[in-house]
């Protein structure tokens, strides 16, 4: 037997592409929610409104130092419990979108606190109201800093879906594994499955490296 | 310069003390502007200047002493014949009627020159989108950039965004206006076109303006009263004509003789 | 609550095999980092070229792609299996090793220009101007980044439960939730809490070096650094606003 089949590759290269599709859409649902829910986070913390702020600084804590798929875990187990059945797709997303979005939110941070003062200060000389100073003026000009980062972000998420093949999601991985269980094959799946992530994650950090050249030099 | 009329003050200081932790940077200060004058805080960095206009923008609050505007307090808020910490919304509303101008400009540079003279008369004034337009044009052309609404800030000359954010300012309408040493972040040869707007503004207008400046010059001739300022108290407070030529103070001769040499 | 001693103990029995593994990751992180660092920086153009293909490959693909690709396919190619816990071991060493490259790099291009033409001008050899010179002072910086490296590692370390590796979140999936259906909530808050530890020991311990490499330099601990590297996060050194 050799060590690489072409036939074989090529016949299960369709049901990879499939999963593939899967693997995507949670990619970009998932980003949805982190990057919402970032900003929330961060702008949450920066009102520093009693109590809520230190919730949400432990909560935020408590998902950046334990393991995704702990947390993947958490939500496909006890939430049922407390009447709150999800789909294995469903905890996909939520669960990858609220670990990145602790993620996302230091980067907000990050993009927030390096608007000067001064615009802040003009924003009060103008009396502008709460709402209108964080989306008229701070927003406009913290989120196009930070991309770049949040581009990342969703390249790293891209790479953790297949922890979700843990409850059963069928993404690329988990399709290969099938696959390779039919043949005993594993060769080709996997080998296919590392190379579909590579093709699509290689470029993708390529360009927001671009952005980030541009952002610096602009 | 005809005398401001002096029966109401547009401005009360009175028993202000300001503190930055240990720091005392204000002491028992109170003072009066009148409506229409035009008065200039002089003194030595550090001498509270800069923390008197930031605390009529309310940037900053008071740790002692009230402050009032157009009869209202600024650093307190009336509630039930009682004197409260001020709410946010009672200060914003304040504060629509003051206006302040920047040393470094501050012009939201995501937003075009016609962004950001429409901001505050369509957000706050709740103007429509036409009449703020055409406040920005007629405010443009007296600060001579009318060829540069559609520009964004960061296209301009320091000038040029200095006399914007002037403009921005006068587009609120404001009864008070502060001036926060705003030729003092632009190159030498813009600095005569700032200082001759200003006075055009003083000129044309029944503003109330106070300013922080190093200019003795426009300080000379624009103002109808020279505060000069010196750890935290008022040390003169006269005419320019005679502060200029004969203060009471060595220290106010000291500083003068200081500024001019430079 | 009755069954949280047995809980506990379970999970107990799986902190071992989950400090292993991340001890194991560590120290082959620090050897990959330090070596691909040094490579990607290397005048020749074969050496970086060769090093950014380890560097891009690793950061290019899925962790758990690696790990069933070495785990399973690597077997039939070489013609013996590794053990879970070895392979796991490999896996989150050469993944964590490409993000630590770029650190490396990064830390040792931020090293001021004056300091290479000081030590040119004292004669040291490329070795020891890079031992005794650039690689003290880059040490400092790179703390931070490889603080958060480490903790992102320790939680990797959980997929090593996808190849039977007894450890801590093996042993929350695999024993309790069987066992235990009705103390999910329990079990899980318990299996965060060991996490939480461990990540914390992590830190201090990161911590306690920082403070030391600051000392030698007469620096203190640099907070920026630190919030720096929180917001640059496990996808590496660059994408901040700064």
């Amino acid at each position: 037997m050799p060590v690489w089949d072409w036939n074989y590759a090529f016949d299960i290269l369709p049901d990879l592409l499939l999963a593939l599709v899967t693997t995507i859409e949670i990619t970009l649902l998932g980003s949805v929610v982190a990057l919402l829910l970032g900003l929330v986070f961060a702008v949450l913390r920066r009102l520093r409104i009693p109590v809520l702020d230190q919730v949400l600084w432990a909560f935020v804590e408590v998902v950046r130092s334990t393991p995704l798929l702990v947390q993947v875990f958490f939500l496909f187990f006890v939430l049922p419990q407390f009447g709150v059945t999800l789909s294995a797709f469903v905890v996909g997303v939520v669960g990858l979108g609220v670990h990145y979005a602790t993620y996302t939110s230091e980067v907000y941070r990050a993009g927030i606190d390096a608007i000067p003062k001064g615009q802040w200060e003009a924003c009060t000389a103008l009396s502008l109201p709460r709402l209108r100073v964080w989306t008229g003026v701070i927003l406009p000009q913290a989120v196009p800093r930070v991309l770049p980062a949040l581009g990342n972000y969703v390249i790293s998420m891209f790479k953790e879906v297949p922890l979700l093949l843990a409850i059963g999601v069928v993404e690329v991985v988990n399709e290969a594994r099938e696959l390779g269980s039919l043949t005993f094959r594993y060769t080709e799946p996997y080998t296919i499955a590392g190379l579909l992530f590579l093709l699509l994650s290689y470029p993708a950090s390529m360009l927001v490296r671009r952005l980030e050249r541009r952002r610096v030099t602009a | 310069m005809s005398p401001p009329d002096t029966s109401e003050p547009m401005i009360v200081f009175d028993g202000v003390e300001k503190r930055f932790g240990s720091n005392v940077v204000l002491k028992d200060l109170s003072f009066t502007v009148a409506p229409g004058e035009h008065v200039t805080l002089i003194g030595p960095s550090g001498s509270g200047k800069t923390t008197i206009l930031r605390l009529l923008m309310t940037l900053e609050q008071c740790n002692e002493g009230t402050i009032s505007v157009g009869g209202r307090y600024l650093s307190h808020e009336e509630r039930g014949g009682k004197l409260g910490p001020p709410r946010e919304k009672y200060l914003r509303d304040v504060r629509k009627h003051i206006g302040m101008v920047f040393q470094q400009f501050n012009l939201f540079p995501n937003m075009t020159v016609r962004g950001n003279l429409c901001e505050g008369p369509t957000r706050v004034l709740g103007l429509s989108k036409d009449e703020a337009n055409a406040r920005a044009e007629e405010l443009l052309d007296l600060v001579g950039l009318k060829e540069k609404i559609d520009a964004h800030p960061t296209q301009l000359s320091g000038g040029q965004q200095q006399r914007v954010a002037i403009a921005r300012a006068l587009a609120m309408r404001p009864d008070v206006l502060l001036l926060d040493e705003v030729t003092s972040a632009l190159d030498p040869e813009l600095v005569a076109g700032v200082l001759k707007l200003l006075r055009d503004i003083g000129d044309t207008t029944d503003i109330t303006i106070l300013c922080v400046t190093h200019e003795m010059g426009f300080a000379r001739d624009f103002s109808h009263r020279v505060m000069m300022f010196d750890g935290g108290r008022v040390l003169e407070d006269a005419p320019p004509e005679k502060l200029f030529t004969e203060p009471d103070h060595q220290r106010t001769k000291d500083f003068l003789q200081a500024v001019l040499a430079h | 609550m009755e069954n949280l001693p047995q809980i506990v103990g379970v999970l107990s029995d799986g902190i071992p095999e989950t400090v292993i593994a991340t001890l194991g990751g560590v120290l082959l992180t620090i050897v990959l980092s330090v070596a691909a660092g040094l490579l990607l920086l290397s005048p020749s153009r074969t050496v970086r070229g060769v090093t950014r293909v380890y560097v891009e490959g690793f950061r290019g693909t899925s962790e758990v792609v690696q790990l069933f690709w070495i785990y399973f396919v690597l077997p039939v190619l070489v013609g013996f299996q590794l053990l879970p816990l070895f392979a796991g071991i490999v896996v989150l060493g050469l993944n964590h090793g490409a993000y630590g490259a770029e650190i490396v790099r990064g830390a040792v291009r931020s090293v001021p220009r004056a300091q290479y033409e000081g030590a040119i001008a004292l004669s040291l050899s490329p070795a020891q101007r890079m031992r005794r010179v650039i690689l003290p002072q880059a040490f400092v910086e790179m703390l931070p980044p490889f603080n958060n490296l480490f903790i992102q590692l320790l939680k990797s370390s959980a997929i090593l439960a996808l190849i039977t590796v007894p450890e801590v979140t093996r042993q929350a999936r695999e024993v309790l939730i069987p066992n235990f259906g009705a103390d999910t909530l329990l079990i899980f808050g318990v299996t965060f809490v060991i996490y939480l530890v461990l990540a914390a020991l992590i830190t201090l311990v990161m911590r306690l070096l920082e403070r030391v490499a600051s000392a030698r330099l007469g620096r203190r601990p640099s907070r920026a650094a630190r919030a720096a590297a929180r917001a640059a996060g496990p996808t590496g050194t660059e994408g901040v606003a700064a």
